[in-house]
This record gives C-alpha cells, sequence and structure tokens, in this order.
C-alpha cells in the first residue's frame, strides 16, 4: 500500500514534470523541470530494488548532463517563441500521422504472441540477487560478456568526437591564446621593475 | 571468462581499431600536416588486416558469447571491404592535396568506417550489427560534409545524417520487435525458435513480420535501395567526389553481406516472408535504376542512380535465397567493385585546367583527347551495361541463374529488361566519348595511382571471363558457410 502510494507519487511527478519540460516558455526552466524528472525516474528505479542505475541516474544525468544542458542553454540565445511558431501549424498534420501510426501499432500488438519460453530468454543473462549484487550483476554484463560492444560503443563515441572536430573546429588567426611554456621561459631581463611610491604613479 | 584464444577471430578488428587510435594520436601530435603519411599507414593497415583475415583459415570461428562470428563468408566480404576502402583512400590523396582540404582525420575516419564495416559484416547478434553500422554510418556523415565550407557538401552530410538516423531509427523499432517476441537478439537463438527447434514449433506472427520487414527496411535503406533511395543521388552529388567513390563502393558492399546474413541467418525459415519484400525493392531498384539514369547529366548523379539499379541486381540474388543466389551475389559485389573503382578513377581524373568537371558532356570527344582513357571507360560501361565477354555480364548471369533456378521467372524477366534499359544511358556514355566533337581536353597527366587503378580495373574485367575459376570457387566456398543443412 505504501509502496504504491509511493510509486504514484513518483510516476506522477515525473510525467508532470516532463510535461512541463516541453510546455514551459523559458529554456532555462524547462532543463529544471529536467531535473525533477531525472530525480523521480531514479525514485522509481529504486522501487523496482535497482539502486545502482538509480544512482548512476542522478549522477550521470543530474550531476552532468543536465548541467551541461543548463550551461548551453544559459550561453545560447534561444528565443523559444520564434522556435515554437509554427508549431500550432504542423500540429492537425502531426497528430494525424500519430494517431495513423497508434492505430496500426495497436493492429499489431492486438495479434502479439511470445515465443514460447521467452520469459526464461530474457532473464537467461542475469543472475538472481541470491548469487550476485545489481552492482556485480552490472560490471559482469557490462565487461565481461558484452565487452565486444561496450568498447564499439566506445569507437562510436570516438568518431562523434573526430567528427565534432573536424567539422566545426577552426585555427583563428589574431587570437591571443594564453602560452604557458613561452611564459614560463622569460628571461629575467625581459621583465623590468619598478619601485613605485604611493599616490605618485609611475 | 574471456581466454585470449577467444580474440583469434577478433584479429583483424582489434588489429584496424588499434591501428586507428595510434595514427590518430600521430596526427594530433605532429606539428606539420601529416595527411599523406597517415594515408599511406591506413592503407598499409588495411593490407596487414587482409593477411591476418586470410590467416584465419576455413573454420567457422566464433568470439565473445557468440556476438561475432568469422567464416569464410566474412572472410570474403572482409577482403572486398579492404580492397575497395584502400583503393578509395588512394585515390582520394591526389584530391585532397591539389585542393588543399586533406585533413589527417579523413584516412581515419575512413579507417573507422571500414572497421564499422568489418564488423557489420561478422555481426551475429542484433544489438552487434547495430553497433558496427552505426560505427560505419556516423564516419560517412563526416566523410560526406568534409569539406565543410562547400554549401554542397554540407547539405549533403546533413541530408545523409537526418535520413541515416531515421533509417536506425526504424532498424532499431524492428529488432525490438523481434526481440520482444523472442527475448534473444542472437541470430543463432532467433534461427533455432524460428526453424522450430523447441517442442512447439513457433507461427511467425504480425509482430514478428512487421519486425523483420523494420529491420529489412532500415538496411534497405543503407543500401539505397528503392524506396528508401532518396538520399542517394544528392549524396552522392554533394559529396567530393573521393568520398563518392568511397560511398559507391565499400559500404554498399558491407551492408549487402549484413543484409544476406541477416536473411540467410536468423530469417532463414521465414523466407517466404520475406522473399515477398526482397523480390518488391529489387524490382524497384533494377527500375528506378534503369529509368531515372536515363535523364541524368552529372556523372556523379548517373552513378547514384546505376549503383541504385546494381543493388537492385544483387537482391535479385538474394531473393533466390540459396547457395547459387548468394554465390552470385557475391561475384556480382567482386565485380561491381573493380567496374566503379574504375569508372571513379575516370571521374576524379576529369579535369579541365585545375578545375573539377562533373558533366557527361565534359566527355565528349574523349577518344581523340586521351585515347586510353576513353578505352578504359568504354570497357566499364560496357561491363555494366552487360555486354557479353566483360565480367559484369557474369555477374548478371550468376544472379538470373539462381533466380530462374528459385523458380522467380518474372524476377528474372524484370531483371534482364531493365538491364537493356540501363545499357541505353551506359552506351551513350561510349556515344559521346567516340563520336561527339571533342570540347577542351582534360588536364594530363592524370597521376600514377588514377592510372594504376583504372589499368588493374580494367584488367581484371577483362581478364574475368578467360580466369573465373579462383573468384567462382572462392564465392561458392562462402556462400556455402550459410546454409550448413545443404552441404
Amino acid at each position: 500500500m505504501f509502496t504504491a502510494l509511493i510509486f504514484y507519487m513518483f510516476a506522477a511527478i515525473a510525467v508532470a514534470s516532463g510535461v512541463m519540460v516541453i510546455s514551459s516558455r523559458n529554456p532555462v526552466h524547462s532543463v529544471l523541470w529536467l531535473i525533477l524528472a531525472f530525480f523521480n525516474a531514479a525514485g522509481l528505479f529504486l522501487l523496482l530494488g535497482a539502486e545502482f542505475l538509480a544512482m548512476v541516474l542522478v549522477v550521470v544525468y543530474v550531476g552532468a548532463v543536465a548541467v551541461l544542458f543548463l550551461f548551453v542553454v544559459m550561453m545560447l540565445d534561444i528565443n523559444m517563441v520564434e522556435m515554437k511558431e509554427g508549431f500550432l501549424q504542423y500540429l492537425p498534420t502531426g497528430a494525424l500521422i500519430g494517431v495513423v501510426l497508434l492505430v496500426e501499432l495497436l493492429a499489431m500488438f492486438g495479434g502479439w504472441a511470445f515465443a514460447p519460453d521467452v520469459e526464461a530468454m530474457v532473464k537467461a543473462p542475469t543472475p538472481t540477487l541470491e548469487q550476485a549484487s545489481n552492482t556485480v550483476a552490472l560490471g559482469k554484463l557490462i565487461y565481461t560478456n558484452y565487452v565486444y560492444l561496450f568498447q564499439a560503443s566506445g569507437l562510436v563515441l570516438l568518431v562523434a568526437m573526430i567528427g565534432t572536430i573536424l567539422l566545426t573546429h577552426r585555427k583563428r588567426t589574431g587570437v591571443r591564446k594564453q602560452v604557458i611554456a613561452d611564459q614560463v621561459g622569460r628571461s629575467r631581463d625581459s621583465v623590468e621593475l619598478k619601485k613605485v611610491q604611493s599616490g605618485r604613479g609611475i | 571468462m574471456i581466454q585470449t584464444s577467444d580474440l583469434v577471430p577478433v584479429l583483424p578488428e582489434i588489429f584496424i581499431a588499434l591501428a586507428g587510435l595510434a595514427l590518430l594520436m600521430l596526427g594530433v601530435f605532429r606539428k606539420e600536416d601529416s595527411t599523406k603519411s597517415v594515408s599511406v599507414l591506413v592503407i598499409l593497415a588495411f593490407g596487414a588486416a587482409m593477411v591476418l583475415v586470410s590467416s584465419l583459415g576455413a573454420e567457422r570461428l566464433t568470439a565473445f558469447n557468440g556476438l561475432f562470428v568469422a567464416d569464410r563468408f566474412a572472410g570474403f566480404a572482409k577482403g572486398l571491404v579492404l580492397v575497395a576502402s584502400a583503393i578509395a583512400l588512394a585515390m582520394s590523396l591526389p584530391y585532397l592535396e591539389r585542393e588543399k582540404i586533406g585533413r589527417f582525420e579523413y584516412p581515419v575516419l575512413v579507417l573507422f568506417a571500414t572497421l564499422g564495416m568489418m564488423m557489420m559484416i561478422s555481426a551475429n547478434d542484433f544489438i552487434a550489427l547495430y553497433l558496427g553500422l552505426e560505427l560505419q554510418s556516423l564516419s560517412l556523415y563526416v566523410l560526406a560534409a568534409y569539406n565543410r565550407d562547400n554549401a554542397k557538401a554540407t547539405e549533403a552530410g546533413l541530408k545523409y545524417f537526418v535520413l541515416g538516423s531515421l533509417a536506425s531509427g526504424l532498424l532499431l523499432y524492428g529488432i525490438s520487435l523481434l526481440y520482444g517476441f523472442a527475448g534473444t537478439t542472437s541470430f543463432e537463438g532467433l534461427a533455432n525458435l524460428f526453424a522450430g527447434g523447441h517442442e512447439h514449433p513457433v507461427k511467425p506472427n504480425m509482430g514478428v513480420i512487421a519486425g523483420l520487414v523494420f529491420v529489412l527496411a532500415g538496411l534497405s535503406f543503407k543500401v539505397s535501395a528503392v524506396p528508401f533511395h532518396m538520399w542517394a543521388p544528392d549524396v552522392y552529388e554533394g559529396a567530393p567526389t573521393p568520398v563518392t567513390s568511397f560511398f559507391a563502393v565499400a559500404p554498399k558492399i558491407a551492408a549487402l553481406c549484413l543484409l544476406t546474413r541477416v536473411m540467410t541467418g536468423p530469417f532463414a525459415d521465414l523466407v517466404e516472408q520475406w522473399r515477398q519484400v526482397v523480390t518488391f525493392i529489387a524490382i524497384g531498384s533494377m527500375f528506378v535504376g534503369a529509368f531515372a539514369a536515363v535523364v541524368q547529366t552529372n556523372i556523379k548523379r548517373l552513378m547514384a542512380y546505376s549503383s541504385i539499379g546494381h543493388v537492385g541486381f544483387v537482391l535479385v540474388g538474394i531473393a533466390a535465397g540459396s547457395t547459387l543466389g548468394i554465390q552470385g551475389v557475391l561475384i556480382y559485389l567482386a565485380i561491381y567493385l573493380f567496374m566503379n573503382v574504375g569508372v571513379f578513377a575516370v571521374v576524379l581524373s576529369m579535369r579541365q585546367k585545375g578545375r573539377l568537371v562533373e558533366g557527361i558532356d565534359d566527355l565528349a570527344g574523349l577518344s581523340k583527347t586521351h585515347p586510353m582513357m576513353a578505352f578504359v571507360m568504354a570497357v566499364l560501361m560496357f561491363s555494366m551495361a552487360g555486354v557479353p565477354p566483360l565480367a559484369g555480364f557474369w555477374g548478371k548471369f550468376y544472379v538470373f541463374m539462381a533466380a530462374v533456378e528459385a523458380g522467380q521467372f518474372t524476377l528474372a524477366i524484370i531483371g534482364l529488361l531493365s538491364s537493356v534499359v540501363s545499357a541505353y544511358y551506359y552506351l551513350r556514355i561510349i556515344k559521346v566519348m567516340y563520336f561527339d566533337e571533342p570540347v577542351e581536353a582534360f588536364d594530363k597527366p592524370v597521376g600514377a595511382s588514377m592510372s594504376l587503378v583504372m589499368a588493374v580495373s580494367t584488367i581484371v574485367i577483362l581478364a574475368f571471363t578467360l580466369i573465373p575459376a579462383p573468384l567462382v570457387t572462392s564465392a561458392k566456398a562462402a556462400a556455402q558457410v550459410l546454409f550448413p543443412a545443404a552441404g
């Protein structure tokens, strides 16, 4: 009973803040609502007994991703009113297509059947809680069983990084950059020290 | 636990990945421009990877709990991909130097794209498939927009990226439906399930078929088959020409081999379900490739439509779904590789006063100004059109024979018809080269690497009829591993 109440609280707040993310006028508010949504999702994970995922969600998404978003949003001068122009214009067509797709998918799921031992297959890679704690089980899955996929994802991210640098990085001339080696390597003679009497100036 | 010996089948990929990381560091920390040295090293790395691939032998090996498979089929396909990537990179170098847009990231991205292709070819699980595909696609998106100060190239990159992401979404959705049904993404698990390996034989239901169709749609996009071909002409035209020559060959080969493996692996027993879809896509691709190319005036756009048509012919072989069909697919892909790199070597040599030209009219009178180049182009065009003594004819011959053997007569007849139509525009190029009055001559000399590529591809195309055995037997051996039951 108590768990159910907590669940509904987390779920309701998560959905409500999700709606606020896309409907609030100020993009900074959107990001703040997003952070609230993440916290509630973490709460839902805790209720499911996935404590590691809950902590990771808070640390990674709230701690890093959302704060990064916040910085980007504050730095960029986005005019949301301008961006949302035309939203209403496209709404009827978009909604119509969405409804058609939804009906089609419902028709498909109406005839849905599972393979005979799907449940056993799904559970196969994960040990029960008695055998290993969540963190151990996840670590084993990611870094032992699926290490190939883990490394492959790493390469995908590396390519994304190379691509971003390649397509946006420009060497500009006339920029004054701090070169620490030059500063440290200066000889004593290049600096002139003067004693300045107070109230006189140079 | 993973033993060191488990890593043996993956050695070529590991080597390529480590080489990529090392070359990236080399490029970053060297003060002067290192495009050339990094490119040469990447080509050498491809050569070394080829040696590693061929040293794996004929045995079917899996690694990483069955996520990765190395067999003869993979070996054959990886050989083609490595050759195609190495040639494309060698052809890019003079262009990059002349246009002064060389940056060391270019060869590194080609390397990572090739790594992605090798991972796709060896994928034995849908997640491994997706990651390989994404590694390849992401590198290609960046390469398409490589010439970032050119509006057309940027547009090509953006268009490719947006549509490619959509296709990846479709693919993933299909995979999730299959997982929802079967509870596994492994190719073997799915194949067992559909083969009725369990007590209750599994009837394919709506959800599975929808998943299958979504997967097919996503993969068709990657091979630019109709109706998912719209991006190809624009991207081919907008991207820098050496990038186009890379796009037209290696990724196509990898994605078609992947499609072959998916259709004959996990979905082997759903052949009745996917055959009609593949047949439809094949017919559409052959028609669009034939008719839409007729009105093109830009050679890069023409090559885009031509490659759409060739994908259609390859799909005929896949639709046959037999050893003979897959053998035909592999032979076709090998011949396609040499025809395309040869044509692109000519296209990359089409420059007047140092400026690259792309119009078909610019080829006018080539037989008088550059007789050898015109001869090469004529041989390749005859081969693409499928004129008998040349290799291109045999490629078509094998896939159509497989289609007839599988009872797909309509497919074979439609294929022949569209082949006749497409002959029109290939022959038109020959007519322009040999019978039109010469316009401005192209710059001489064309460069050593271009001449070499032209010479090698022409010799391969001419020699295949005389010595077909090496390719035909290795393609047969590669095709047989996909059908263990047939022996």
